[in-house]
């Protein structure tokens, strides 16, 4: 095993707040009476419903089923009684359809539910059947399906996997303990990805401020061939798909391209530990683990919780808020969305419940920017942000777009150093969002 | 539990980074050049540095009243400009020549290009210019440390540019590095400046591309043009006299104007550096750092234009292997 330290150019060093959660072992949470499980969670199109209010459905039942390929199925994380499929709030800000179940505490399995048998003896196609069956889209937070993934092209040559565990938003630790405790599981869910794909070469890269991640991840995967521990600088955004890639393999993915166009496929440590479950037990993705934490938290914790459960059952678990809370965000501080209420549903996608205190979150003054140059040392894709920001505020996208807008991967690093307080992220979104939007118009 | 959640856009947490806090920063930065100062030209520089201060913060929050701005001066910003114009005089000038220097760098600098971030030249530079244009005997008659009644006389690099009277001895090294020399409040003492300089580098409020390119390229073209033919030029009082160090640290790095990507910081530094040695060997001034940055400024958006870094992923693909 290298004990070479890798990482990319650019980043930031926030205070990453981690040790609030990351000796915590994961909790099993409660079930609650009720679910609400929307019927879009993932990058792609929504499923439709196949159950309707008043049928009885099993822990681990289809109730959604997938439309089109870029698209995966939804099912129930407890059993009991439909009560409703109508639209609700949901964490991307929206309403979305979602099937209400009234749970009766019994877990009765559904049929479907049972072991895969061995890996020797699945195919490929096999595999990524059980993948997509069983509704596992990346649980890094992007959400997308991971069947698509492992389905590249056949003009693209896929030499290598990573399995991401770099956690390099500050306060979450959801994928640290799954590595502590479940390694075998995320070996075997990257040997599977690795079968599905024909390929011989198998990263897990870690970042080395877990080091009993490493360690356990390191024991698990001794002697296992093709498969490796590599270790990350502690930089944010490290874990980004395209800075995880370059750190690793040295490959630069190109400009509006995928990281198959590289070769790689890159999965989050939770999805390939939902792959193993799937193939292991049958069980699909009916519940992740969720870091619940922030100083307005009053017992921060790292939660097994099912999908579907409310973000207000979690926090009440938690003891409830630690003095006036300012902001709620799902995901973590640097790309986490903040949200208005606790009255949503945890998702596949949903890594962590952040809750700022007050004082942490007061707006500050936006000033003028003063060219520091600052967020051009940080920014990890090479870009003047200080330029695509000034022009977006302009209105002057196609300027922007020639600055590269386009290549932003909205990691925040700029905002979070800009000394003058710039909205940089912020306007760069927006000019993504012009520019992508007269694209389609001349398409 | 209540819903008054603060709904904003990522990221949701920010570094210690502030504009304030920079600008506090190179202020204490200048606090040993300050101190070096009066030691050496006496009570005076610490008095015409107040004035310039005074004048500059003034100035500031009178014109953002009478226009009905933002009032700015809470970011220190006029706090540095006024201690830069002071640096940028002799010790011997009356009281209100760094006054009217201040003035003219927030009024007229600053201020009509539309405040902080705005301002194409450094402000305290141009009022050197100006001052030097307008009033060229009080901002040329040097003292001798200890002397400032009366006694003028030359500073090092115009002994080296033999400008002045025949027989004046160079300094010693040591003397010009410690500081005690003619020159300015703010340039005299080389080692105030770097105990400065560490402490901003330090605090991460300049890096060294600028300061490092800069020096070294003075100090390359000095040694190689030397005046008794090719690699004999005392390319140490070069470095260590005038505002070279002044100018490399804390002016040319001047965030509004000067560039914003690593390679263009650079040629800025390079820029500076062959335009100062070349008005030092070659033009009628025995000094050339303040309008060579001067200078660097004006073509500061056209370097940022030209050396725009390579965006991540638009360089040859790395085949698969
Ligand atoms: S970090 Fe902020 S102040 Fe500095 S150059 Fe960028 S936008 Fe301007
Ligand atoms: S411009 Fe985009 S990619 Fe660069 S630092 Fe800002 S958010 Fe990150």
């Amino acid at each position: 095993m290298c004990a070479q330290i890798l990482t990319f150019k650019g980043g930031v060093h926030p205070h990453y707040n981690k040790e609030l959660t990351n000796r915590l072992p994961i909790e099993r949470m409660p079930v609650p009476d009720e679910v609400v499980i929307p019927l879009s969670q993932h990058t792609g199109a929504p499923c439709e419903p196949i159950v309707k209010a008043g049928d009885e459905v099993k822990l681990g039942q289809k109730i959604g089923e997938a439309k089109g390929f870029v698209s995966v199925p939804v099912h129930s994380s407890v059993s009991g009684k439909v009560k409703a499929v109508e639209p609700r709030m949901h964490p991307s800000g929206r309403f979305v359809n979602s099937v209400v179940i009234e749970n009766d505490h019994l877990d009765t399995l559904d049929e479907s539910v049972k072991p895969k048998g061995d890996l020797e003896d699945l195919s490929a196609d096999d595999i990524k059947n059980i993948i997509k069956e069983a509704g596992i889209a990346g649980m890094g937070g992007a959400a997308f399906p991971t069947h698509v993934k492992l389905s590249p092209p056949p003009d693209k040559s896929v030499d290598t996997v990573i399995i991401n565990g770099a956690e390099c938003e500050p306060y979450l630790t959801c994928d640290h303990r799954l590595m502590v405790e479940h390694p075998e599981m995320i070996v075997f869910g990257l040997r599977a990805i690795l079968k599905a794909l024909g390929v011989k070469r198998g990263y897990i890269a870690i970042e080395i401020n877990k080091p009993d991640a490493i360690e356990a991840m390191e024991k698990a995967a001794s002697g296992i061939d093709g498969v490796e521990v590599v270790r990350l600088a502690t930089k944010y955004p490290q874990g980004g798909e395209k800075q995880l890639i370059k750190a690793v393999t040295g490959r630069e993915v190109p400009s509006g391209g995928l990281p198959a166009d590289v070769g790689v496929v890159v999965d989050n440590v939770g999805t390939s530990h939902a792959i193993a479950r799937a193939i292991k037990e049958g069980m699909p993705l009916v519940e992740r683990i969720v870091t619940v934490t922030g100083q307005a938290v009053k017992n921060p914790k790292n939660l097994l919780v099912r999908i579907g459960t409310m973000l207000k059952d979690l926090v009440e678990y938690c003891g409830g808020f630690n003095g006036e809370p300012g902001k709620l965000i799902t995901g973590g501080p640097m790309m986490g969305i903040t949200q208005f209420t606790l009255e949503l549903p945890v998702i596949k996608g949903t890594s962590g419940i952040l809750i700022l205190p007050e004082e942490l979150t007061k707006p500050e003054k936006i000033r003028p920017c003063t060219r520091c140059a600052k967020c051009v040392d940080v920014c990890p894709m090479n870009l003047m942000p200080l330029f695509i920001s000034a022009y977006a505020l302009n209105n002057d996208f196609n300027t922007a777009e020639k600055y590269h807008a386009l290549d932003c991967i909205e990691c925040g690093s700029c905002s979070y150093i800009c000394p003058c307080n710039r909205p940089l992220v912020e306007s760069i979104r927006l000019a993504k969002r012009e520019i992508l939007a007269k694209r389609r118009k001349q398409a | 539990m209540d819903n008054q959640f603060l709904v904003t856009s990522s990221p949701h947490v920010r570094s210690e980074f502030r504009i304030e806090r920079i600008m506090l920063d190179v202020v204490i930065a200048l606090i040993p050049a300050l101190i070096a100062g009066t030691i050496f030209f006496g009570i005076r520089a610490l008095m015409l540095t107040i004035i310039s201060v005074a004048t500059a913060v003034l100035t500031e929050y009178v014109i953002e009243v009478l226009t009905h701005k933002e009032i700015t001066i809470d970011d220190f910003s006029a706090v540095v400009t006024g201690m830069l114009v002071a640096f940028n005089v002799p010790p011997t000038v009356p009281w209100w020549i760094p006054a009217v220097g201040s003035f003219f760098a927030i009024a007229i600098v600053k201020m009509c290009f539309g405040g902080i971030g705005n301002n194409f030249v450094n402000p305290a530079l141009a009022a050197r210019a100006f001052l030097l244009a307008s009033w060229p005997v009080q901002m040329t008659t040097w003292t001798t440390p200890g002397a400032v009644d009366g006694v003028s006389s030359a500073t090092p690099l115009a002994i080296l540019k033999g400008s002045e009277a025949v027989g004046a001895q160079l300094p010693s090294l040591w003397s010009m590095f410690v500081g005690n020399i003619g020159g300015t409040i703010g340039e005299t003492s080389a080692l105030a400046l770097l105990i400065g300089a560490a402490y901003l580098l330090y605090r991460r409020v300049i890096n060294l591309r600028i300061p490092l390119s800069f020096i070294i390229t003075v100090g390359v073209i000095t040694w190689i043009f030397g005046p008794n033919g090719l690699f004999t030029g005392q390319f140490m009082y070069h470095i260590l006299g005038g505002g070279l160090i002044l100018g490399a640290f804390f002016m040319a790095t001047d965030y509004p104007t000067s560039p914003v990507t690593p390679l263009g910081q650079i040629i800025m530094g390079i820029g500076c550096g062959l335009l100062t040695s070349v008005i030092r060997l070659w033009g009628g001034y025995p000094e050339g750092v303040s309008y060579s940055i001067l200078i660097m400024n004006m073509v500061t958006p056209l370097i940022d234009r030209y050396t725009m870094p390579k965006v991540f992923g638009t360089g040859e693909v790395k085949k698969v292997a």
